[in-house]
């Protein structure tokens, strides 16, 4: 792997060029601009990565070396706009949220590009030392950008914590690749595959370098037993960064995996079927069955992220020393993990539009009748959920069906049978949220963003429910209540302040509410005018003319959350992709293939 | 003839299938505060669906056995899965079921107010994802519409139900999605043992001579049971009844109406077709199931005091008539399943309407507390009573030639199955008359002297389902003859009765 350095060509890393000065424009303006203006470098952020992707996609095709340490094929170029796209993703949602709870929001954006560019080097990286400099290149931007929440405690713990387990991981991950490079004698992966493939019997001082190089990788995709950092670092980070954490870095993660195990270690890789399977057992089980337990959204994510990491891992035991089912098998990890993308950002979009709107609340009983006050952002964290848990029409069906495809050619039916029932099991957890989200309308829950309504909730309490007990008679009420879903005291609580909203204030799209109270007494005594047909006082209504609603309980209005452009610029990317994927994949699979051809080739 | 309107090239298969997903798109961008809009382009998309069913009802070719209508589109082309669409026999009673049951299901949902956009667009998109299933040949694609028709379920039953709503919600949920796993598997098990690189029914049905008996004994109670959850079939059912009572009217005529006949066709389809072998082995047992289900469902709906319990655990029962139709393996058991399948969805579809109806007035459905409705709502007592005559099974009605036929099949192979089935189906007349006798007829209580008849709209609605019954039981030939042509390579290759 010599190589003349007056003879290197710049042009292979254009992208990454791009993307380092487009850190320290970040950084620069940050330094000029003032406070107002800050969301300006966001956007300025989002223009220079779309640059960057179109100077990456243009580089789709070639095979070269860059200085014997960067490797740029269609398989680096692929998870290259990956991160990319992830990155925007993350800028567009973050916006509002960074300048409403974070300091110094300029840095901010400098971080997250910073960690980008680390990914982007992990996914390229060829030799062991380079992939090390970069996994720590992203890990140095995930620390400060875990504690940005500088007054926070929560964030500083997670912080605190993250930067301890993420250093001694680093430090095993640095022994294991030391300990490799004294038994082959490189750390360049093709020589790596070389020298593996004339082993006869592995060494057991090459064994111990893989257990630790496990460990330290594994800390990075949260695989159990590696995964104890996640739910506290997830829970305590600023959301835009936990997104950023379990999306974009558990991705760039998998990348380096995926390089390092069949660049390197394919010819061994029989050998360890077993125990990656073992590990995907354990990762899917245990984020699942955990997850169930959890009262904060933030957390549950955590977790679902971590059993989603399984799924990948599934793929991982799926490479064979058959070819065609080991290609097979990487495009579905690369699938899944696009899928994965978009998917958990649109469901951490939809929970930082909630924050945003809430004033920071995560748990998921505080979510209770958002999908009425906000039902753009409620689709999306649906969509997001029921994609997470493999629904069809969603991208996560999609991508694990091409993922178990490959594991049960590879003969592992017993590992797929284990993936589909925590595929359903998961469902349950993510179902509680969009119940919440969606059949939940709790008692005052407008009080989030109430200062006028408070006042006036208690005074209006008590005629609601003086209306209903009288229009229907109190065994009727009971049953009505009862089949409604909610106390009739809730019902009221909630028709209350509605009620008082178009006495009061000027919110607009109300006519509904004094038209409901008022509709109970109207349309019962109505249709008791029908029912009587032949009632000598009242002239019956032709059968074209009755209001056939008027049985049921009429919808209520609920002032709605505004959302930030930029959020809902990225939620509708997001869905856009999950559907995309979930709908049409095919042309997304072409992709794949050229970039798993490049990852076996020889280079 | 009427496919001669639009042509034979016609893409009828995908229209039907995808109008009710466009309905639900349109209805997404219509604004909240036009429900009429909502109402009407759901009613548009359900008509559509329903007139073209009508037209493959009448343009299919009985006497040309085998699958028609066909389309095929590239979707995945790696992994072989090229999805062609085609009905045949069994498939066309049931697309023009789901059409009638979409058709009369959005017309009397017109009163929902309560959020009216958010409810027609994910029943839409529950019944493009029915009719996705009956209509299509691949495997990959019909457990792709069978998940979407799931889903919806969940947030139509909790939003908008009754009774424990929340609580049978989430069991019919996690219960479907559980026997799924179990489609996952003989999926992908088949995926891989044929070798076929595709996911193609005819192609599997072609090869399975090829597959090993022990495979094929493993994997069909996996495919039974995976689809036979979804069909209500003892002991997997008890999500039916409790999901029928807590889903609002429409969902629970889709319920019960078709979307427990989606879990039988896939037993039809998947099971018998495709693992013939693992079918020989395993009938006796599935019999037993159906058998336990007639007539213990009978016997659980003569203590039920809830009006729409009863007709759940009737479901149930009426359910395991078809599953031991299934499992006689014989001609005329598995055409009288289908045509049982076809009768009973109508049949269930108009009790749930008629139910829907009152329920909505008085808020209440316990059978003792009404009295002599008869008086005051002569329609509605009118269109009970005759759902409570085809459900027993009467001469004239749809319901007695089909369970004719199950029972002469039933008579071929295990008379004491017949015999326990008949003997259900006195049950059955017992609970239902007693019902009608119960609630609708005697001394009027004053408590309901204010309710009124039947609304235009469920009127409508009732009497397309009640002529529909009564139609096809006085002339059931066009719906057995095709039928039975395509039940026919179905039983030679399981080595049935004929």
């Amino acid at each position: 792997m010599a190589f003349d350095i007056s003879q290197l060509d710049y042009s292979l890393i254009v992208p990454d060029l791009m993307l380092l000065g487009l850190i320290f424009v970040a950084l620069g303006l940050d330094l000029i601009l003032p406070h107002s203006q800050k969301k300006l470098i966001g956007w300025v952020s989002v223009a220079g990565l779309i640059g960057t992707v179109a100077a990456a996609a243009a580089s789709w095709g070639v095979r070269e070396n860059f200085a014997g340490v960067l490797r740029i094929d269609e398989y680096s170029v692929f998870f290259k706009i990956t991160f990319l796209l992830a990155a925007i993703g993350i800028v567009l949602i973050s916006m509002d949220y960074v300048h409403r709870f974070l300091p110094n929001p300029g840095e901010y954006y400098g971080l997250i590009l910073s960690g980008t560019l680390g990914m982007v080097l992990m996914a390229e990286a060829n030799e062991l030392l380079t992939a090390y400099i970069a996994l720590e290149l992203l890990s140095f931007s995930s620390y400060v950008l875990v504690s940005y929440a500088k007054t926070n405690l929560k964030s500083n713990e997670a912080g605190l914590k993250y930067i301890i387990l993420g250093g001694f991981s680093s430090a095993l991950l640095l022994y294991g690749i030391s300990l490799l490079y004294g038994t082959v004698g490189s750390t360049y992966l093709p020589d790596v595959n070389t020298a593996v493939a004339r082993f006869g019997e592995l060494p057991p001082a090459f064994s111990i370098a893989l257990a630790l190089i496990t460990a330290g990788l594994g800390f990075k995709i949260a695989a159990v037993p590696f995964h104890m950092w996640t739910p506290d670092v997830y829970e305590g980070a600023p959301t835009p960064v936990t997104a950023y954490l379990s999306v974009s870095s558990k991705a760039a993660g998998f990348a380096l995996v995926l390089r390092f195990l069949v660049g390197g270690l394919l010819p061994i890789q029989d050998q360890y079927q077993t125990f990656f399977g073992l590990l995907a057992v354990l990762t899917m089980t245990l984020g699942n069955l955990v997850a169930i337990q959890q009262r904060n959204l933030k957390r549950l994510l955590a977790y679902s992220s971590i059993s989603q990491a399984g799924y990948v891992l599934v793929g991982i035991a799926s490479l064979t020393s058959n070819q065609e089912i080991a290609e097979m098998a990487t495009r579905g990890m690369m699938l899944h993990l696009l899928g994965y993308v978009f998917t958990n950002l649109a469901s951490f979009g939809a929970l930082i539009a909630f924050q945003n709107a809430s004033g920071g609340r995560e748990l998921i009983t505080d979510m209770g009748g958002f999908a009425r006050r906000a039902p753009f952002a409620a689709l999306a964290m649906m969509a997001g959920l029921f994609s997470l848990a493999g629904m069809p029409l969603f991208a996560g069906f999609v991508t694990k069906f091409y993922l178990f495809s490959a594991a049960t050619r590879a003969g592992l039916l017993w590992l797929v049978a284990i993936a589909v029932i925590n595929s359903t099991i998961s469902l349950y957890y993510y179902l509680l949220v969009v119940y919440e989200m969606y059949v939940r309308t709790p008692p005052g829950f407008e009080a989030a963003d109430t200062r006028a309504h408070a006042r006036t909730m208690t005074t209006a309490a008590a005629s609601p429910v003086a209306v209903m007990e009288g229009a229907y008679g109190t065994t009727a009420g009971t049953v009505m209540e009862a089949s409604y879903g909610g106390s009739a005291a809730a019902m009221a609580l909630a028709l209350a302040p509605a009620a008082t909203l178009s006495a009061g204030n000027g919110h607009a799209g109300n006519g509904h509410t004094t038209g409901h109270n008022a509709a109970h007494v109207d349309t019962h005594g109505s249709a008791h005018g029908d029912g009587h047909g032949g009632d000598p006082e009242r002239p019956s209504i032709p059968w074209w003319k009755r209001d056939i609603t008027a049985d049921m309980p009429k919808e209520q209005s609920f002032p709605p959350h505004r959302i930030d452009r930029s959020l809902t610029l990225g939620l509708i990317l997001f869905m856009a992709g999950v559907f995309f994927i979930g709908t049409y994949p095919a042309p997304v699979i072409d992709i794949l293939q050229a970039a798993s051809d490049a990852l076996f080739a020889r280079s | 003839m009427l496919t001669d309107i639009l042509g034979p090239s016609f893409p009828y298969l995908s229209t039907i299938t995808l109008s009710p997903f466009v309905g639900a798109i349109l209805i997404m961008f219509t604004p909240r505060r036009s429900p009429w809009v909502i109402r009407w382009i759901a009613a548009l998309s359900s008509t559509v669906s329903l007139l073209l069913s009508v037209v493959l009802m009448a343009g299919y070719d009985w006497q040309r056995a085998g699958f028609q209508f066909r389309e095929r589109y590239a979707w995945i082309p790696e992994l072989g899965i090229n999805v062609g669409l085609g009905v045949d026999g069994i498939s066309v009673p049931m697309v023009l079921l789901t059409g009638l049951v979409i058709f009369t299901g959005s017309i009397v949902s017109w009163k929902i107010s309560d959020r009216p956009k958010e409810y027609f667009a994910l029943l839409l998109v529950l019944v493009a994802g029915v009719f996705g299933v009956f209509v299509t040949l691949d495997l990959f694609a019909m457990f792709f519409a069978y998940e979407i028709a799931v889903l919806p379920m969940y947030l139509l039953i909790a939003i908008w139900g009754s009774t424990r709503k929340d609580y049978a919600a989430m069991k019919l949920t996690m219960m479907l999605v559980a026997g799924s796993i179990f489609i996952w598997i003989v999926m992908l098990g088949l995926y891989v043992q044929t070798g076929a690189r595709t996911f193609d029914i005819e192609e599997f049905a072609r090869l399975q001579a090829d597959l090993p008996a022990m495979f094929q004994i493993i994997m069909f109670p996996m495919a039974f049971i995976g689809f036979g959850v979804l069909a209500g079939m003892w002991p997997f059912h008890t999500w039916s009844p409790d999901g029928h009572v807590a889903a609002p009217t429409a969902v629970s005529m889709l319920h019960a109406g078709v979307l427990m006949k989606l879990g039988a066709y896939g037993c039809i389809r998947i099971a018998l077709w495709v693992l013939p072998v693992g079918a020989q082995f395993w009938a006796p047992m599935f019999l037993v199931f159906g058998t336990i289900a007639a007539v213990y469902g009978a016997f659980s709906a003569m203590a039920q005091r809830d009006l729409k319990f009863v007709i759940g655990y009737s479901s149930v029962s009426h359910m395991g008539y078809v599953i031991v139709g299934i499992s006689t393996l014989s001609l005329l058991g598995l055409s009288g399943a289908v045509l049982q399948m076809f009768s009973h969805g109508i049949m269930t579809a108009l009790f749930f309407a008629l139910v829907g109806s009152i329920y909505d007035q008085a808020h209440t459905r316990e059978i003792g507390i009404f009295g002599g409705l008869a008086r005051t709502m002569p329609w509605f007592v009118g269109f009970f009573s005759l759902a409570g005559l085809a459900s027993l099974g009467l001469p004239g009605m749809s319901g007695f030639v089909a369970e004719l036929m199950i029972f002469l099949g039933a008579f071929q192979t295990y008379p004491v199955v017949g015999v326990l089935c008949v003997a259900a189906v006195a049950v059955t007349a017992t609970y239902i008359l007693r019902l009608v006798a119960r609630a609708f007829f005697g001394p009027p209580n004053t408590r309901w002297s204010g309710l009124h008849d039947m609304l235009p709209n469920e009127w409508v609605a009732s009497v397309m389902l009640v002529i529909t019954l009564i139609v096809v039981g006085i002339y059931p030939s066009p719906f057995t003859n095709m039928i039975q042509a395509s039940a026919l390579p179905i039983i030679e290759k399981v080595g049935g009765v004929r």
